[in-house]
């Protein structure tokens, strides 16, 4: 293992730590659950993504998993995370519907007198 | 230092910080107010289980936690659609 590689993994490791770590802060210190709902579902895909391409390159560049199987890992988990993160939003909106934002179009006049009375 | 010793270090650096992405998606787990809250901390926790253990197999420098990952990643997703078809219509098969 030379020091290109060595430093190209240890780049792809650190890139995939911060993501997740980013993810997981999100997770914990945003407000509402829509807005902590973005956190997790994008960055910490991207970031287990990372990982996986940091472990096949190491298991490649080691000799000991000769076979590219973590994108396997990799196409799933992006395949899978929107449609979880969906179903999760579909949800929480059918748990908070009186929380539910006007929708665009709609006249905001009518926003303000809803709230007045 | 070698490039080995190097990537070694960064490999244990990263499961100590998987490690605390983990225990903050646990604590938002346990504390969460709503009950969407915890299934979204579920499937963080089980993408960030994915993450430690290719991260263990790539600290033992073996391959053999990739099927344990595997499966963790298809049935952390199929209990995510499980939990929030619950959630949504009380009834699981419908």
């Amino acid at each position: 293992m030379s020091w290109v590689f060595a430093i190209l993994l240890v780049l792809l490791l650190a890139a995939g730590c911060f993501f997740i770590l980013v993810g997981s802060l999100g997770l914990v210190k945003l407000s509402e659950f829509f807005k902590r709902l973005h956190a997790p579902t994008k960055a910490s895909t991207l970031g287990v993504g990372c990982v996986l391409a940091a472990s096949l390159g190491y298991h490649a560049l080691a000799g000991t998993d000769p076979q590219p199987r973590e994108l396997l890992i990799t196409a799933f988990l992006f395949i899978t995370a929107p449609i979880s993160a969906h179903l999760m939003a579909k949800a929480a909106l059918s748990l908070h519907m009186a929380e539910r934002p006007p929708q665009p179009g709609t006249d905001p006049a009518d926003d303000t007198n809803r709230e007045a009375s | 230092m070698t490039p080995q010793a190097l990537v070694g270090y960064a490999i244990v650096a990263a499961m100590h910080l998987v490690g605390l992405s983990m225990l903050m998606a646990l604590y938002r787990m346990l504390r969460g107010p709503t009950l969407p809250d915890r299934i979204l901390a579920l499937d963080t926790l089980f993408v960030a289980a994915i993450a430690q253990l290719m991260l263990f197999g790539m600290y033992l420098d073996t391959p053999v936690y990739f099927e344990a990952a595997l499966i963790i990643a298809m049935l952390g997703f199929v209990g995510t659609v499980v939990l929030s078809k619950y959630v949504l219509r009380r009834d699981i098969v419908e």
